[in-house]
């Protein structure tokens, strides 16, 4: 059978290679350059050269050393109450990266759990979180964020289940899929009357052949959840002061902005920074991914 | 189709009566409005006497009845701060978010959808891949980055556009263009993959056998064909332009919804926050279910479905 | 059964010839390097005849058949090819040299192409009808709207599809396998060509419906006096409908012969176990054994003798095509 415009000698061009395996093309790179910035964050009570919420009025509003007045006390300026910027970049990146990754482990926690439960449960249980799901996604993300947060506050914890919440379906599905194709085999039967809990069935066969697309999806998933808590802190109704994050130094600046550039220019740098390598990481993904599905 | 479209409706209304459930519970759960009328302390009788006034005393289902009958004629109370009108407070900042919003929607499909078909067609020159470059970055940026960046370019760096407010027309640049930017991304990066699928379908081949020019070809055979799975990326932007519309009145302090919105998550204002969320979701979703019905009327496929 | 010309292997003196080719090359660039597709070959078309173009997929019976109309170029397709030799078509010159804007003056009115998959080779958004009518405004732009319509029913009228105005106003997915086919004819039809190439058209089909459209085909080639260039890897459709088959292997014609000579004394060992291999064969034991070689890999020589059995040393040397009778084979060991 002749193919479009292709000979079948094509076929041989590469050998299948796993999606995560080690390359050095773009997206390593990101991924390096990514790695180094939350290490940077996660190391900040270390290596910050300053106490991120000392007040220090003598020297308010410095420019970064690069500008004419800065000065190596505080390589990225000072903000406009005098407290150093690097040092708050470096916590902001911590605080950032926190809640990101302890929103995304409730949220597929969450949809692991419900995921699980579709698929081991009867079929009327399944279709009822079925459409749980299709509705949860047709409902305005941001709204409900703000519903949560406007009744529970905004301390650390509403944040990081409002994140989890918008954001469960697409795990819910994937352990669901797994689950049902699993059920096909027949396995779960037998091992059902060999007297294995779902628990059990759960732990020790659905979650091993998780591992792979889950890491997919997670990193995939990691900047939306990231943005998310950084709107909202620009807004002023995520993280509050003390605590500080990119997106929060990015609202707090804005009024400064024609004087300062620093104070929001700074932490917006490095959030494009951010961005742009998970965007490579992401694409890089779907590449090596799609090279997969057509072999 | 009938079952089809029968199907998004029931979707619809089920995901509306979740927002008004989900409206109602932020408002009730957020405690009685009662401190806020006698500031000087209630006792306890008199906040038992004023809740069985205003039936809040009732079991709960009921009072979601009489809450939906209430949002049926348009009454949403007023604010718990400067007790305006809710519904006023956001009609005076309606016209600015819908001009805001319109102009960038028209401005994102007038440069997006040609820039990817473009890119799609002339895959390997230069000018592809720098716009396609551009594209990648407007895309992942969130607004806001963007609005501080437009603004150090062009309010502070080169001091040609003014960045807050909108008293003149030329405060209206900067923001349009900012809501426009990811959307702009967005379609192009979508319009140039729908068309380098829909030139790899055989009825392009068939098509270039029958001599026709690449013109004719790329209108007749591509463009139509790329043009449906369009209508349904064009009702997910749409929505995202209300998400997006929030941030960019935040960064350029512009008087539209929402900033009403934001300012009552901020001040605990519950009846404002309730009235901006259903309006906002009912937008989303007739949009979706508009954008579901237009684009089963538009594909013979599903239309014809026997 | 079409009226059997005294046909031979020799090739046809010029002046009745439609289409002669010349060492014809087409190489495709994919990302592994350079894949020769088509390598050296010759070929003539002699008008109102039906040549069967036989191989296994990749021997490069498509590739020389979309280069003739140069169907190889992105946008359009996945990769570059680069195509050499001459291919010239009567009163049209040299195919492959010809200017893009010639080209589509011929692929308009004098050569007409079919795919195999029906379903994909139509616009999935446009009605049937309308697509006919396309071709048929690029092939008469001196019609008009009613003219065309008049003449779509008439075409579908002579591929014998039914109710030929409703069924213009369908889908393709509302049309069944054969009706999509014969609409694929219509639609080559509407050029009133003068060669008509058809890749496996019948492929992807029922073999009841197989047998209709073969049919159909037939009867039109007939009627109109068209060349056929009919590609397949099926040996029955060949013998309903062929008057000379040219066996390909590796990008190489390795036997020429008109029907009778082929299925009945086949000369190359190839094209003995391909008829050998039919099902229900009687002489299982000259079979085909092993695969197709990668065409980058075949050198100077016989590209069968890995999977020969009378290969010796001496096929390792060019190999040319050879008389043996009213067939021409290229294979040293035929006796003359």
């Amino acid at each position: 059978m002749t193919d479009a415009a292709a000979p079948p000698p094509e076929r041989r061009a590469a050998p299948p290679r796993a999606p995560l395996a080690f390359q050095w093309d773009k997206a390593t790179f990101a991924a390096l350059a990514l790695a180094a910035i939350v290490l940077l964050g996660v190391a900040a009570p270390l290596i910050a050269p300053h106490d991120p919420d000392a007040v220090d009025l003598v020297s308010r509003s410095l420019p970064p050393v690069w500008n004419a007045g800065g000065t190596w006390q505080h390589p990225f300026g000072t903000d406009n109450i005098g407290r150093d910027m690097l040092s708050r970049c470096l916590y902001g990146i911590r605080t950032s990266f926190g809640i990101a990754a302890l929103g995304l482990v409730f949220s597929s926690c969450l949809g692991i759990a419900i995921g699980i439960a579709a698929g081991l449960g009867g079929r009327l249980a399944d279709r009822l979180l079925m459409t749980v799901v299709d509705v949860f996604i047709t409902l305005p993300n941001l709204l409900l964020m703000l519903c949560g947060i406007a009744l529970l506050g905004s301390e650390i914890w509403v944040l990081v289940v409002m994140i989890g919440l918008v954001k469960w379906e697409g795990y819910a599905r994937l352990v669901r899929g797994q689950v049902l194709s699993l059920r096909e085999t027949g396995y779960v039967e037998a091992a059902r009357t060999l007297g294995a809990s779902g628990w059990r069935i759960a732990t020790s066969h659905i979650l091993p052949n998780l591992a792979s697309p889950l890491v997919v999806i997670l990193t995939l998933a990691f900047p939306g959840v990231l943005l998310m808590e950084a709107g909202l802190s620009f807004l002023g109704v995520g993280v509050q002061p003390p605590t500080s994050s990119l997106g929060r130094m990015i609202g707090d600046g804005r009024d400064y902005l024609i004087h300062s550039w620093w104070i929001s220019g700074i932490p917006a740098l490095i959030i494009v920074a951010i961005t742009l390598c998970f965007q490579i990481i992401g694409d890089g993904l779907r590449d090596r991914l799609d090279v997969q599905l057509d072999d | 189709m009938l079952s089809f479209m029968a199907n998004r409706f029931a979707r619809a209304a089920v995901t509306m009566f979740l927002v008004l459930v989900i409206a109602f519970l932020t408002l009730r759960l957020s405690g009685t409005p009662f401190e806020f009328m006698y500031p000087e302390g209630l006792t306890p009788e008199l906040e038992a006497r004023l809740a069985e006034k205003y039936g809040l005393d009732r079991p709960l289902p009921e009072q979601f009845v009489a809450y939906l009958g209430q949002v049926a004629q348009g009454e949403f109370g007023r604010s718990l701060h400067s007790r305006e009108p809710v519904v006023e407070m956001y009609l005076r900042g309606m016209p600015h978010t819908l001009t805001i919003g319109g102009l960038a929607l028209v401005l994102a499909i007038a440069i997006g959808i040609p820039l990817g078909a473009a890119a799609a067609l002339w895959r390997t020159s230069p000018g592809a891949r720098i716009g396609m470059g551009i594209a990648f970055l407007g895309y992942a940026v969130p607004h806001f980055v963007i609005g501080i960046g437009l603004i150090l370019l062009f309010g502070y760096h080169w001091r040609v556009l003014p960045t807050t407010g909108l008293d003149t027309w030329k405060h209206y640049i900067l923001p349009i263009v900012c809501l426009a930017l990811p959307m702009i991304a967005g379609l192009a990066r979508f319009m140039r993959a729908a068309m380098m699928d829909a030139i790899s379908h055989a009825h392009v081949l068939t098509a270039v056998s029958t001599g026709a020019p690449p013109a004719r070809v790329v209108r007749l055979h591509i463009l139509r064909n790329a043009a449906l799975p369009l209508i349904t990326v064009l009702g997910l932007e749409i929505a995202g332009l209300l998400n997006g519309s929030i941030f960019v009145e935040a960064v350029f302090s512009l008087p539209g919804v929402g900033r009403v919105l934001v300012g009552s998550v901020e001040n605990r204002d519950f009846p404002v926050l309730q009235f901006g969320v259903i309006a906002y979701a009912a937008i989303v979703v007739a949009v979706n279910l508009a954008i579901d019905l237009l684009y089963v009327a538009a594909d013979p496929r599903v239309r014809l479905e026997e | 059964m079409t009226e059997a010309r005294p046909l031979s292997g020799v090739p046809v003196a010029e002046a009745a010839a439609l289409l002669e080719a010349r060492g014809v090359h087409v190489t495709f660039h994919a990302h592994g390097g350079p894949v020769p597709a088509v390598r050296g070959l010759d070929l003539t078309l002699a008008r109102n005849e039906t040549l069967a173009l036989v191989g296994e997929s990749g021997s490069g019976k498509s590739a020389f058949a979309r280069a003739l109309l140069r169907m190889n170029a992105p946008p359009f397709t996945r990769h570059r090819a680069t195509v050499s030799g001459s291919a010239r078509l009567a009163g049209a010159g040299d195919l492959i040299a010809a200017t893009e804007s010639d080209l589509r003056g011929v692929r308009a009115r004098r050569v007409a192409m079919i795919f195999q998959d029906a379903l994909s080779a139509l616009n999935p958004v446009m009605r049937a009808g309308r697509q006919v009518e396309e071709a048929l405004a690029m092939a008469r732009p001196g019609l008009d709207r009613a003219a065309r319509r008049a003449e779509v029913g008439r075409l579908f009228a002579e591929v014998a599809l039914p109710e030929s105005a409703a069924l213009a106003r369908r889908y393709p997915h509302q049309l069944s396998g054969g009706q999509r086919q014969r609409v694929v004819i219509a639609l080559a039809l509407a050029r009133a060509p003068d060669l008509l190439i058809a890749d496996e058209p019948t492929t992807a089909l029922d073999v009841t419906v197989q047998a209709r459209i073969l049919r159909l085909l037939g009867r039109l080639r007939q009627e109109r006096g068209m060349a056929m260039l009919f590609i397949t890897h099926d040996l029955g459709t060949v013998s309903r409908i062929a008057d000379r088959v040219a066996v390909m292997y590796a990008g190489q014609i390795v036997e020429l012969a008109p029907r009778e000579t082929l299925f009945a004394a086949p000369g190359h060992p190839y094209t003995r176990g391909l008829l050998a291999s039919r099902p229900g064969r009687r002489r299982p034991g000259e079979r085909l054994t092993g695969t197709a070689p990668d065409p980058r890999e075949v050198g100077p020589g016989c590209a069968f003798a890995t999977r020969c059995l009378l290969a010796e040393a001496a096929c390792s040397a060019h190999q040319p095509l050879r008389q043996v009778g009213p067939a021409f084979v290229r294979c040293w060991k035929v006796p003359a």
